[in-house]
């Protein structure tokens, strides 16, 4: 077994960037992410890579799409309000097919919110965030090792669909330390004949480009991007089940919520309740096969989050509404205890919860 | 005997822009300079948003398009992955002086080492003709029809006249394209821009005041009149940084 080091999620998954191959990032100033960029200021010259502090995260997510036409492997984070402010680029991103790798460390919001830990840009890493017809490959880290393993896997799918990875993280995920190992194995190359790289090193001109004013034309590159979409909805979903083998109850969570709600299943369990947990890890694409699996044993779902309630939405798409789905959540930066998932839990029991 | 020829820097596909806008001499320059230094095998321009959006079927090297004000970053993005390359971005006064401020301000004083062509002809021309940061005081546009009121509206922006002040900057020149001799000179200024980056030397920006009958109003030949009678007396011509002659002395 690989060594383990003792290290803190944001600088964990700094790390793995790089073994990913990734020479260049750039960013901005933002709670609870800001270690990332310390981190790459630090390391990125040491390894003759580019570390740039940029004049906003605007100008970042930019020098990210300029280094992504060039066919190397790029990284910005940040967290939620910043991520908004990239949206544009990433949409961008989207419309120009360039694999890049975003890093959101959420905190509470709207608006400026708080600093606190919090799920609540669930929707906008999922359903959009920019605007157009787009989605992005997100990835949720539920523990150190997982901001290691999923920032190496978010660069090769990145590369292997020409899609934006996005690691979904939340300020727990970044601020906390455990054991991990870096031991990721082999990078794997793959060719970029489309990369700016100057006409003299292939074939034509290469243009990277979102913009086309034939409606016909644009409908026809949103749907080939769809079309690649689909495999990667069929190829590359990823999910967790813990203690599902007898469950009467499907949690539903990720990121620290899962980590929270394993303990509560643990609680709820010698009790007698039959509770499990299926954690997706890839929340887009998400796992909705295992999920509408799960629906023709158990008798109701209960979506665990950090925020008023969003991906709860995607489990009752995800069966069809077959069973009740029920929701345990706290918002704002507040991280809910075991105890308020397993009091849940007791109501649903109980038969005295209410339905999403 | 050959006189004249066109330049290997440009494509052969139709420029789209209006009747007598200069947009096209100045894509000409361009390319002049890339193809006489030698370059074009290995230049990446970034095209903007605005008139030139489509510039990216025009330069003959590999392009990328950027979002509204973004090519500056785009830019820096692109020279960073490959130094080897020569990196420029193409944009207009609304792109580069209004939206983009802050990426043009920022790559200015990172003296990042590329080229910017900055088209000023102080209206927006893409979305019909209204009013730009370089809209000059009481010209009438779409979105000022009674002329820019500087008490409502606020001051045209002189671009290189603020980048003088940034340290970073190594190379900034106003020049015009609305006479033969103008336009030899901005083929020099804009040569010069190019081969500051060759060397090394870092942000050139060459901002080229430029016309655009259509949303003036203007029959082209008035429109150059107009460029000579009122732009050039708000936007004098001329160099405005040049460090490396600065260090000389």
């Amino acid at each position: 077994m690989a060594e383990k080091v003792l290290m803190k999620g944001n600088e964990a998954l700094a790390e793995a960037a790089i073994m990913a191959g990734c020479k260049y990032y750039f960013g901005y100033p933002i709670t609870p992410q800001t270690e990332v960029a310390a981190y790459m200021a630090k390391r990125m010259p040491k390894i003759g890579g580019t570390f740039l502090q940029a004049e906003s995260e605007v100008a970042a997510i930019n020098m990210v799409i300029g280094v992504a036409s060039c066919g190397k492997r790029v990284m910005t984070s940040s967290s939620s309000p910043g991520i908004s402010l990239k949206s544009e680029g990433i949409s961008y991103l989207a419309g120009c097919e360039l694999p890049a790798l975003i890093v959101n460390v959420q905190r509470g919001g709207p608006g400026l919110g708080g600093i606190q830990p919090s799920q609540s840009d669930y929707f906008q890493a999922t359903k959009g965030g920019g605007h157009g017809d787009y989605k992005l490959i997100v990835l949720a880290p539920a523990s150190v090792q997982e901001m290691v393993s999923l920032t190496f896997k978010g660069f090769d799918l990145a590369d292997k669909y020409r899609m934006t990875s996005m690691i979904l993280a939340d300020g727990t995920m970044g601020q906390m330390m455990e054991p991990v190992s870096l031991d990721l194995g082999e990078v794997k190359e793959y060719a970029k004949p489309w990369a700016t790289t100057g006409t003299a090193n292939h074939e034509g001109r290469n243009i990277i480009n979102s913009l086309s004013l034939s409606p016909a034309q644009l409908e026809e590159w949103n749907k080939s991007r769809y079309e690649r979409y689909a495999i990667v909805e069929r190829d590359e979903v990823m999910y967790e089940e813990f203690m599902m083998e007898d469950a009467e109850i499907c949690v539903v969570a990720f990121g620290i919520a899962a980590r929270i709600s394993k303990n509560a299943i643990m609680e709820a369990r010698k009790k007698g309740v039959k509770v499990g947990m299926i954690r997706p890890i890839t929340l887009w694409p998400f796992p909705k096969d295992a999920l509408k699996k799960a629906a023709a044993k158990v008798k109701s779902f209960l979506s665990v989050e950090l925020n008023m309630g969003q991906m709860i939405d995607d489990v009752k798409l995800a069966i069809d509404c077959s069973k009740p789905v029920y929701l345990c959540n706290r918002t704002g930066g507040v991280l809910m205890s075991p105890d308020e998932v397993v009091a849940k839990i007791d109501e649903i029991q109980k038969g005295e919860a209410k339905a999403w | 005997m050959v006189v004249f020829e066109k330049t290997k820097g440009l494509t052969d596909n139709q420029l789209h822009y209006c009747p007598g806008c200069t947009h096209g001499i100045i894509h000409r320059l361009v390319a002049e300079a890339l193809e006489e230094l030698g370059v074009l095998g290995k230049t990446v321009g970034v095209a903007s948003v605005g008139c030139s959006v489509f510039s990216y079927n025009y330069f003959n090297c590999d392009m990328v398009q950027a979002a509204h004000g973004r090519a500056p970053a785009v830019a820096t993005g692109v020279k960073r992955a490959n130094p080897d390359n020569v990196v420029f971005t193409y944009q207009g006064d609304g792109d580069l002086a209004a939206i983009g401020t802050a990426e043009t301000v920022h790559s200015a004083a990172r003296n990042e080492n590329i080229t910017v062509i900055f088209v000023n002809n102080a209206i927006y021309g893409m979305t019909g003709g209204q009013m730009a940061p370089t809209t000059l005081p009481s010209q009438v546009t779409q979105t000022s029809p009674y002329g820019r009121d500087v008490t409502v509206f606020g001051y045209p922006v002189k671009v290189c006249e603020m980048l003088s002040q940034v340290d970073g900057a190594t190379y900034l020149e106003r020049v015009a394209v609305n006479n033969v001799k103008n336009i030899k000179k901005a083929k020099k200024a804009i040569l010069k821009a190019f081969k500051n980056q060759i060397e090394g030397k870092g942000f050139s920006l060459i901002e080229v005041l430029s016309t655009c009958p259509t949303n003036w109003g203007l029959n082209p030949k008035d429109a150059l009149k107009w460029l000579d009678e009122n732009m050039e007396t708000y936007y004098p011509l001329g160099v405005y940084k040049d460090k490396y002659k600065e260090e000389e002395k």
